[in-house]
């Protein structure tokens, strides 16, 4: 068991354990804590397999602003603990076991599948990966990128139009 | 050096997608509905980080990026829309969210 593998397996568990209780908990907040354990985890993921600027994409945007958006507005709105409902019989005792069955068999079906092959942990590599990141985006991807600007300007005022109040 | 095949990296991602959907199906608060989708948008970037890496393009990483910026603007009216929501109806509970109902 190496180095890799160990952080893999540790990650891995985290997130997986972090998406179980964003279902298992019933306030809001702790929801909004074990999403936020996920993302960390799936950071350290992202810098076991080479791609650091993701990884600390995913924590500078998903992890600081998103979440930190999303608990703001538990505490504006004061969410409390959700209140529960009755699902219907077949929901409960067909549709969740079956909800399993597809999430391990997808699980099962990539795990052994043989277009997948293994990769390396280029830690090297990671500077030089920024870089032709970046080239990339900036040369072949220009367009859409610059497109997303325009997208998050529309955002803005999306969200300026929700917010102002009715006259 | 050691290596971790990708069929791993894509288990775990079909693992917390699969998550991501049960709690998007399963719970009642409009805001934990919220989370869920952002559960399963980072299942799938999950997966094609590990695709961009085994087959050794950048264009995965590309997509991932733009990903997480359509992520961010969808957060930013998701969360206007759901205090909207939340003053006019006086609840958080999708059940209550039922005018579009016949």
């Amino acid at each position: 068991m190496t180095v890799p593998f160990l952080l893999f397996f540790v990650c891995g568990g985290l997130a997986v354990v972090g998406a179980i209780l964003v279902i298992a908990s019933r306030e809001p907040i702790h929801s909004a804590l074990a999403l936020i354990l996920v993302m960390v985890a799936l950071a350290v993921l992202y810098l076991l397999l080479g791609a650091p600027f993701i990884a600390a994409v995913q924590i500078i945007v998903y992890a600081g602003a998103i979440m930190v958006l999303f608990v703001f507005v538990i505490m504006l709105l004061n969410a409390g603990v959700e209140e529960r409902t009755d699902f219907s019989s077949i929901a409960k005792y067909v549709g969740l076991p079956l909800g399993f069955v597809l999430m391990l068999w997808a699980a099962h079906w990539l795990w052994h599948s043989q277009a997948a092959g293994a990769v390396g942990t280029a830690v090297s590599t990671a500077a030089a990966s920024s870089r032709e990141l970046s080239v990339e985006l900036f040369r072949q991807y220009l367009f859409p990128f610059e497109a997303t600007s325009i997208l998050i300007l529309i955002a803005i005022l999306g969200a300026l139009v929700l917010a102002k109040k009715e006259e | 050096m050691s290596v971790i095949p990708v069929s791993y990296y894509l288990a775990l991602s079909a693992v917390l997608f699969g998550l991501g959907v049960i709690a998007f199906v399963f719970k009642r608060n409009v805001i934990t509905i919220f989370m869920s989708i952002e559960l399963m948008l980072n299942a799938v970037n999950l997966a094609f980080v590990a695709f961009a890496r085994a087959h050794n393009q950048l264009d995965g990483l590309v997509f991932v990026f733009f990903v997480i910026v359509v992520a961010a603007a969808e957060a930013a009216v998701g969360l206007a829309l759901v205090i909207m929501l939340a003053q006019n109806r006086q609840s958080l509970s999708v059940e209550r969210m039922n005018h579009l109902k016949l």
